[in-house]
């Protein structure tokens, strides 16, 4: 088997097993409201980690997903209350402002040369900040479209549903999936992420690619903050606090590299399946405490950390040897 | 002698004027903001709030300068501060004497610290990642160890060093003020601090030229568990509780903030520890200005934001080229950190 499928392997060798351990401990978990839940819970995260997902395998990083969805579901819920903004219109201008926005960060990021993660720090507090000065306060956004919109799902055998943001989901992964392995940009990215000296070099366009990736990632960032304020029904400035790390741990345990270069869109995918599974199970089990969750996860991301390195190691001495 | 000093003066100097340009404008919008006061033998006044109330950043700053001189970054302080508060609550409350908690408090940071040591050094993981497995983790641990209570303790010593004084100051600034000068004299006063830099500036370079870059990268993260151990006891102290949840809560953003105010590069190399404290006073002088001068506090992030890109852009390489030319030319003929890599 090619050294480069290991991670992804492993990764999904680990979900099926858990899943197979939780299915044995609680049948339930086989049912299809079981996984069509997993998958609108998860919706939101999945879809910031798609974005998440390029930016880490051009070996950047994008620590403003969290804020931007905040910004997105506050900008939302008050031009919802204010204005008699169709709530469309309204997704297509705040899809803009984030898209922007990334856009901006990457343009920093490349012209001036300096870290991602100073330049999307200070990009988490300016989208948070924004957000606070739109609105402190928790509003709910009552429009009849939103309504109409979470009522849409595809009902599958057994109860499940698929809802739209689900689907969703499912369909920005999709589309990354594309994006990464079957379009030039895609291997723009993976050429940036093994050394942008030597991405120059073969004629990779570095900074319209560093741009597009993160105005990207704000994008994907944006379209999940709407999906958010679908699922919660609201927008709060406090809200979404810290899914930059969420998104970030989906990416490393679904074996992308993080120094770059190397790793898959699909296996963000399993990554994110895995956390959902984490905290289907403490909710079945009812006598672990919620913070079990950060805990495990602590230990997977450590777990595929050392994997990672060691075939890093293993793929130096056969380089040495050959 | 007064070249050193002067030296000193030049490096610290932009930190010098920035805080002087927020005290003035904090102090014109609110009148009385400079006054002391003495009280029962404590001083009281803004600026000495100001200089109590950052004293958690300033601290994890100290730490975060010398991680950051060796090219690293430690995203975990935060969490650690909220387990090492954890740790020195539960052992207060179960009955064990101040001396046994603080040690074994301190203890636990220095752990945390070999921990992220380890990853780094040893593993040769990248600092953002290495650090980033404490940081999601640790604050479940501080969860584990409160049991998702918040744990409330009533030990007048332990809550003596977050709201005592002591020669007219409070607690926490002594604590702060000796803690940074014994960590900058050790640095200074010995090679370690040259030989950190080293590190920073190329690792590879340094190992062969003998430099024991593992042991030095364990000890800046040790130092830096440490630096937080002793933040999340003062933060525990203050509110006579451990608060998992929000103890030390995005702390290490504000402390890598206040390291990049005080000048020190984020692509490692020289550092300056008195300049970060003053950055972390700055950040804490505006957020307290903002709070005094009756703006909503939710410009607070904004305005971080806007320093940050501004010290981004002075310290961009590409602007240092297209400004050159407005340098003195006497000066320009040092070298300066860049060419020194």
């Amino acid at each position: 088997m090619k050294q480069k499928y290991l991670p992804l392997t492993a990764t999904i060798f680990i979900f099926v097993l858990s899943y197979a351990l939780c299915a044995a401990q609680y049948p339930n978990i086989l049912s299809t409201r079981v996984i069509g839940n997993l998958l609108t819970d998860n919706a939101f995260l999945g879809i910031a980690a798609v974005g998440m997902t390029f930016v880490i395998l051009s070996g950047g990083i994008d620590l403003s997903i969290g804020s931007v969805i905040a910004f997105t579901g506050v900008f939302l819920a008050v031009v919802l209350e204010h204005t008699s903004m169709h709530p469309l219109v309204a997704f297509a201008l705040v899809l803009m402002i984030t898209t922007l926005f990334g856009a901006l960060m990457g343009a920093i990021i490349h012209y001036l040369e300096m870290p991602a993660f100073i330049v999307t720090l200070a990009g988490m507090f300016l989208a948070r900040g924004m957000a606070f000065v739109l609105s402190i306060d928790s509003i709910p956004i009552k429009h009849p479209f939103y309504a109409t919109l979470k009522g849409l799902y595809y009902k599958l055998p057994g109860g499940g549903r698929i809802t739209l943001i689900g689907g969703l989901m499912l369909l920005v992964f999709a589309i990354g999936i594309l994006l990464a392995h079957r379009t030039r940009f895609g291997t723009n990215v993976y050429a940036l992420g093994g050394g942008t000296a030597t991405a120059k070099l073969m004629g990779v366009p570095v900074a319209s690619t560093t741009v597009s990736i993160y105005a990207l990632s704000g994008l994907l960032a944006g379209l999940s903050g709407i999906v958010f304020s679908l699922y919660t029904s609201a927008g709060y400035s406090l809200a979404a606090v810290g899914v930059e790390l969420d998104a970030i741990t989906a990416v490393v345990i679904g074996g992308t590299l993080l120094t770059g270069g190397s790793g898959f869109v699909a296996g963000t995918l399993v990554g994110i399946f895995i956390q959902g599974l984490i905290q289907t199970y403490i909710t079945f089990d009812g006598s672990l405490s919620s913070w079990w969750t950060k805990i495990l996860i602590g230990a997977l991301l450590f777990a595929f950390i050392l994997l990672q390195k060691g075939i890093i190691h293993l793929s130096r001495d056969n380089r040495k040897r050959a | 002698m007064t070249t050193i000093v002067r030296t000193y003066l030049a490096r610290l100097l932009p930190q010098l004027i920035a805080l002087a340009a927020v005290l003035a404008a904090i102090s014109m919008t609110f009148s009385g903001f400079l006054n002391l006061e003495i009280q029962n033998g404590r001083l009281y006044g803004s600026l000495i709030d100001i200089l109590n109330r950052g004293a958690p950043v300033v601290l994890l700053a100290i730490g975060m300068t010398v991680v950051i001189a060796t090219k690293g970054i430690d995203l975990s302080v935060g969490a650690v501060m909220a387990i090492c508060g954890a740790v020195a609550a539960s052992f207060i409350t179960s009955g064990h004497s101040l001396a046994e908690t603080l040690l074994v408090t301190l203890a636990v940071g220095i752990l945390c610290g070999i921990w992220n040591g380890i990853l780094v050094a040893i593993l040769d993981i990248q600092p953002i990642i290495a650090t980033l497995v404490l940081m999601v983790a640790g604050r479940g641990i501080a969860q584990l160890i409160t049991e998702g209570a918040i744990l409330t303790f009533n030990e007048p010593g332990l809550i003596f060093i977050g709201s005592g004084s002591f020669a007219g100051l409070p607690m926490p600034v002594i604590v702060w003020l000796v803690f940074g000068i014994l960590v900058a004299l050790l640095v200074r006063r010995t090679a370690l601090g040259m030989l950190i830099e080293a590190i920073g500036v190329n690792r590879q370079a340094s190992t062969l030229s003998g430099v024991f870059t593992p042991v030095l990268l364990v000890a800046a993260y040790v130092l830096s568990g440490l630096c937080a151990a002793i933040a999340g006891i003062i933060a525990a102290a203050d509110i006579r509780g451990a608060d998992a949840n929000n103890a030390g809560l995005w702390l290490e953003l504000d402390a890598i903030l206040a390291v990049v105010v005080g000048g020190t590069s984020l692509l490692g190399g020289r550092f300056s520890i008195a300049a970060s404290v003053f950055g972390a006073i700055i950040i804490q002088a505006i957020n307290t200005g903002i709070l005094l001068s009756g703006f909503p506090p939710e410009f607070n992030l904004i305005i971080k934001a806007a320093i940050i890109v501004f010290i981004l852009v002075l310290q961009s390489p590409r602007f240092r080229t297209a400004f050159a030319f407005l340098t003195i030319p006497g000066r320009a003929a040092k070298p300066t950190e860049r060419e020194a890599k």
